[in-house]
């Protein structure tokens, strides 16, 4: 199977096992620019590693991952590395935000890991901040902040570097049904208006259907309904 | 949707046309379905007959007959009563698809792929709402919000009977 | 078959006395329930009880050690006395069926020491030296195990070429002072004409009768007290942070206790209890340990002192005062620590940010221990004893200023670091949040650097007084070979010339003349050389052999001493007795006719001017042969590898009873050598102490952090800057702590310096050696918590379990 035409970042027949279970069997995946593809299925099916894998945060046993015409599953971790910092962006349930910088610092943070001077990187974490309404948080640590507002911090942090992806593993977990929501309008569309695709990993639909179309894992395989229907 | 007791509510703060009451109706419930005004006419009739509205006045002129209705007690009274009253939760204990999976399991046909494009077709009408809902003001999201949770109670149904299929296919070949 | 018998619980009948418990029964039963909660806390109350009970059980087993140093000296010393045999002295004893012939034939291989003993026994009760169960016959010889297993190794085999004697059997631990001692008796025969109350000496039973204890030194007793001090208050320090590991975890879980409805008092109680069990376990552990240690102690030998594992004993008083006062530490240490914390029922308050730290009370600590110094100043060696109590009280006090200090000024100095790299920030951004945690870690190693630094000032300055110098110049010649009496040099002076890596050998006979045989009033020396040899040691007009020269204006020859003897004609004695010890051989000579005049040269001789006599061997009548002992100075090639047994080994061949010295510049006193060593045996395993510790606590804050470690690394972040913020992290407190350490180490030293009287000069190379010391730790423990770093940043760490 070749990739579609036009997609940005695709994968073919990934393989991963841990040990002796195997996360991922034959799974396939792509999306375009500027696309929300919401991978879907029950806990333990592999989404997470799917998406770990799609970013070239572990790298697959077997298949091919092919980012912009580049194949990620060829490079070697330091390459992985720098394209995780300059063309990827990423948002996780929880854990992410480093509990001793402030939250300006925190967004800050990939700007400066790419070498971005301080008061630079700061200020656009601030523009940032301010389009995710948490900018009169700028001097706060995450300790002191609530979960939806953490949430927000972390996804102005995961724009920062203007991604071409965004990766976001059940990046409402932790939060109520209202922050979530604010927190995926405002993570939509903000990909949206940078063109960004996002691969949104979750296990509630209410969230998947800020989408624009879904795969679904299940025992590893992938099923992608929109080339089903 | 109990139209009765909505119109008699909306009479509560003050005599209306019928016209108005109509233009109200619409304006903060009817968003899927504009109310007929032939609705609001048989409806108030059969609450003049008991007794839980009055005719206030009636302009004449040209066009429909604009009478001016006004709530009575009893009226108030029933209002009372109907917003007291709890909802029946619906149980839909016989529902379409579980139909369609049961005999799909006892054709030999793929039932897990009619619960995917099932979820596929309820995810599509899940972002519908959730576009609409992005756009509209309060009472759309409010609205949008209690269709897409019903949906999402569904889909959790479909994510179950996913995970039970092969108990179910044993079920049902018993 | 007998059914268990179940407690029952006390009938309500029997007196209420359950419901009303008393505040002591109640402090106690929260005590349990958190020794209980540290011992059955699943695998993470185990982990952290077992932590804790490693680091408070290494602390106290070097505890133990330390305290059982002095005893094990005292035992060494005993040992020592009780195999005396040589004791100087002028007595005299007749041969009889209770005494030995004893020749001292101590012998040095590759820079150790050997002690040897050649043994003739008179009759059937000679006293068997300790630990030798019977005589070795000539040609047998009893050795120490070590020794034995040298000998049998391949690197002995140039000895055994020196002790070719067949080894008959081995010398118990009580004839030894180590385990590693290198020691042998050997059978002899004929040594009674040697007999010289010096190397060779006829006894009648060992141990010396009359041994004097060494006057104790105040400066020594000084330097003794402040080295254990040094050595202690860090471990002190150590066992202080054990108990506080995994001290974050613990706060959650009491927390969790407070949720169920303990109230803040208990969940105190009940930490104090987890931090006692901690401490009990870690007394087991330090036991444990302390018996392995002894173990390791009988096997190894540090810087030549070795221990039989039987020496290392504490005394039961300070052993008693260890296992109140590390418990008694551990809970007073715990709720300390719990001091600024509240436990709520959902989750651990810092109150925000602590208070700030105060100045004030922090400097004032080391200021008292400086008061209590300071009356003791000038007072020297000479004004008697330094008080103990305010030394030690001194000392300890401006130590454990630096223990207050030092997060007061991790906490300033951090709190105004700024710009930098992403590393730099992560580093001290966290070093802002909790400067206590990382003051803490590095207050150890800042304590035994600045105690260290103090000692080495100390050393060094006192050094002087301690090290005479032997006055030989080891530029012409290495070595020196000693012939007894009547043995030929020259046959010796032409082995010794043809053994590999001798370059040159004077060879001489000396002996001292009198102007009477009994009780000389006036006296010199003679030696007797060829010309070439002589023209070494002075400056002769010209010279034949058969001439005869006098020496005149040597150092050691008062001028009128040598115009009174060299009076051609006059007759001297050689070998001349003495009253109150056994005749002499009194030799007469007559000061030849033609005695020429010679002037002293400073040359080959040690460096010290020859004066008296100097004659050819045709001058020499022969009756002067056996009141000669002949002297062969050597020059050597010391490139040639073992030069130096070789020519033990031919001094060894020629005759058993030569000996061969190998001259020094300087020499110390052993007294202070075994301190110095002490400090530094100390010294290392505080400082791997302190290491480990560290190691530990970094760890353990690593693991708290695999999430966020896992996320950072996901979103691109170079392993490199994590790897460099733990660095930094370590690093900032470090540098900041080894800076206050010389600080404060400088002060504790000149003091000490002026309380003994001594010009105050600063040690550098002492200075930068200790800190480099604790900074080479620092960079170990980051260096080893890198791989775990690096394991703990592997994206597996997102999976959720």
């Amino acid at each position: 199977m070749t990739p579609p035409a036009g997609s940005l970042l695709s994968a073919e027949q990934l393989r991963k096992a841990y040990g002796p279970t195997l996360a991922l069997d034959g799974a396939e995946f792509s999306i375009h620019p500027g696309e929300v593809v919401a991978v879907m299925g029950p806990s333990g099916s592999g989404k997470s590693t799917l998406l770990h894998c799609l970013a070239g945060i572990v790298p697959p046993d077997s298949g091919t991952i092919t980012y912009n015409g580049r194949e990620l599953s060829a490079m070697n971790d330091s390459q992985r590395s720098a394209l995780r910092r300059s063309e990827f962006g990423f948002v996780f349930q929880f854990g992410q935000l480093v509990p001793e910088l402030t939250c300006v610092e925190n967004v800050a943070l990939p700007l400066r890991l790419n070498g971005t001077s301080r008061s630079e990187a700061e200020r656009a974490a601030l523009t940032w901040m301010e389009r995710l309404e948490v900018d009169d948080l700028k001097k706060k640590r995450p300790g002191e902040v609530s979960g939806g507002q953490g949430q927000r911090v972390a996804v102005a942090r995961s724009l920062v570097t203007s991604p071409r992806v965004l990766f976001a593993d059940e990046p409402t977990g932790a939060l109520d049904s209202l922050n979530g929501e604010r927190v995926m309008e405002l993570l939509t569309d903000a990909a949206r208006s940078t063109n960004a695709a996002v691969v949104l990993v979750t296990h509630e639909a209410r969230v998947a259907a800020y989408s624009d179309r879904e795969i679904v894992v299940r025992d590893g395989r992938s099923r992608d309904m929109e080339r089903v229907v | 949707m109990p139209i009765g007791h909505t119109l008699l509510g909306l009479l509560e703060s003050g005599p209306r046309h019928g016209y108005d009451l109509k233009r109200a109706f619409d304006e903060k419930f009817g968003h899927d379905r504009p109310l007929h005004y032939g609705q609001v006419y048989s409806t108030m009739s059969r609450l003049l007959k008991n007794g839980l509205v009055v005719v206030d006045g009636i302009e004449t002129g040209g066009g429909p007959e604009r009478k001016r209705y006004a709530i009575t007690d009893a009226g108030i009274t029933d209002v009372q009563r109907w917003l007291a009253t709890p909802e029946k939760p619906e149980p839909y204990l016989q529902s379409t698809l579980y139909t369609k999976v049961v005999l799909a399991l006892l054709t030999h046909r793929d039932a897990a792929d009619i619960l995917d494009t099932q979820r596929s077709e309820h995810l599509r009408g899940m972002r519908i709402l959730t576009d609409r809902k992005r756009k509209g003001d309060l009472a759309d999201q409010l609205i949008c919000d209690h269709a897409l949770f019903h949906l999402e109670a569904d889909l959790r149904w479909l994510e179950l009977t996913a995970a039970r299929l092969d108990k179910l296919r044993e079920a049902v070949a018993r | 078959m007998s059914l268990p018998t179940r407690a029952r619980p006390p009938a309500p009948t029997a007196g209420g006395a359950p419901r009303e418990r008393g505040r002591p029964r109640r402090v106690a039963a929260d005590l349990a329930m958190g020794v209980r909660f540290a011992l059955t806390g699943g695998r993470e109350g185990w982990t952290r009880a077992v932590l804790t009970a490693v680091g408070v059980g290494l602390g106290v087993a070097l505890l133990l050690l330390t305290t059982a140093i002095p005893n094990a000296l005292e035992v060494r010393h005993e040992r020592e006395a009780a195999r005396t045999d040589i004791t100087f002295s002028d007595e005299r004893l007749a041969k009889a069926d209770d005494t030995l012939m004893v020749a001292g034939v101590d012998t040095d291989f590759r820079g150790e020491s050997v002690r040897g003993r050649a043994l003739e026994p008179e009759g059937p009760r000679a006293p068997l030296p300790p630990g030798v169960e019977r005589f070795p016959a000539k040609g047998e010889m009893v050795v120490s195990p070590a020794l034995k297993k040298l000998l049998e190794s391949d690197s002995g085999a140039l000895l055994r070429e020196r002790l070719p004697d067949r080894v008959v059997g081995t010398i118990g631990e009580e004839g030894l002072i180590g385990s590693a001692e290198l020691a042998f008796y050997r059978g002899a025969e004929g040594l009674a004409p040697h007999m010289d109350g010096g190397r060779v000496v006829r006894i009648d039973g060992y141990g010396n009768p009359n041994a004097t204890s060494e006057r104790s030194d105040p400066v020594l007793l000084l330097l003794i007290l402040v080295v254990f001090v040094v050595l202690l208050m860090p471990v002190a320090v150590f066992i202080a942070a054990a108990v506080r590991f995994g001290g974050e975890r613990r706060d959650r879980r009491l927390a969790a206790l407070r949720l169920v409805g303990s109230d803040s008092g208990m969940t105190r109680r009940i930490a104090a209890g987890e931090a006692l069990a901690g401490a009990a376990l870690g007394l087991v552990f330090g036991a444990g340990f302390f018996m392995i240690g002894r173990q390791l102690a009988g096997t190894a030998e540090v810087y030549r002192i070795s221990v039989f594992p039987s020496y290392l004993n504490p005394s039961p008083l300070l052993a008693l005062l260890v296992a109140v006062a590390v418990p008694t530490a551990a809970v007073l240490v715990t709720l300390f620590a719990l001091r600024g914390v509240v436990i709520e029922p959902l989750g651990v308050v810092r109150a925000g940010r602590p208070p700030r730290r105060r100045l004030w009370w922090r400097l004032l600590l080391p200021l008292a221990g400086l008061a209590m110094l300071y009356p003791m100043i000038g007072d020297g060696r000479d004004n008697g004893d330094f008080n103990q109590y305010l030394v030690t009280g001194g000392v300890v006090l401006l130590l454990v200023g630096v223990t207050a200090l030092l997060p007061w000024i991790v906490e300033a100095v951090v709190a105004r670091l700024g710009a930098g790299g992403v590393a730099w920030q992560l580093a001290v951004r966290r070093l802002q949040l909790s400067s206590g945690t990382a003051a803490r870690m590095v207050n150890g190693i800042a304590v035994a650097v600045a105690g260290a630094i103090a000692l080495q000032m100390l050393f060094a300055g006192v050094e002087d007084d301690y090290t005479q110098p032997t006055g030989q110049d080891v530029s012409l010649a290495q070595m020196e070979v000693i012939l007894p009496d009547g043995v030929p040099v020259t046959r010796a002076a032409d082995k010794l010339r043809d053994t590999e890596g001798v370059q040159e050998v004077y060879g001489y006979s000396e002996g001292y003349l009198g102007d009477r045989a009994r009780e000389p009033e006036h006296g010199t020396t003679l030696t007797v050389g060829d010309c070439a040899s002589l023209r070494e040691i002075a400056d002769l007009p010209s010279c034949a052999d058969g001439d005869a020269f006098a020496v005149h204006g040597a150092e050691w020859d008062a001028g009128e001493d040598m115009t009174n003897l060299a009076a051609p004609g006059r007759k001297l004695y050689l070998d001349p007795s003495y009253e109150g010890s056994p005749k002499r051989l009194e030799v007469p000579w007559t000061v030849p006719q033609g005695v020429k005049a010679a002037k002293p040269r400073r040359g080959l001789l040690a460096g010290i001017d020859r004066g008296g006599f100097l004659i050819t061997p045709k001058a020499m009548p022969e009756t002067l042969v056996p009141a000669l002992a002949g002297h062969a100075y050597l020059r050597l090639d010391e490139s040639v590898p073992d030069v130096h047994d070789r020519v033990r080994n031919t001094a060894a061949a020629v005759d058993p009873l030569a000996a061969a010295l190998t001259w020094a510049e300087t020499k110390r006193t052993g007294r202070f050598d075994a301190i110095r060593t002490g400090l530094f045996v100390g010294a290392a395993c505080v400082l791997a102490l302190i290491g480990a510790s560290l190691l530990v606590s970094q760890l353990e804050q690593l693991r708290e952090r695999k999430k966020l470690l896992s996320a950072l690394v996901a979103f691109g972040t170079r392993r490199r800057t994590l790897s460099m913020s733990v660095l930094w992290q370590t690093a900032i407190p470090i540098v900041l702590g080894l800076l206050l350490a010389s600080a404060v180490g400088l002060t504790l030293g000149t003091v000490l310096l002026k309380m003994t009287n001594t010009p105050v000069r600063v040690d550098w190379t002492g200075v930068l050696s200790m800190t480099g010391i604790g900074a080479a730790v620092v960079l170990v423990v980051t260096l080893l918590s890198l791989p775990p770093l690096l394991r703990l940043m592997r994206p597996e760490g997102l999976r959720t379990e």
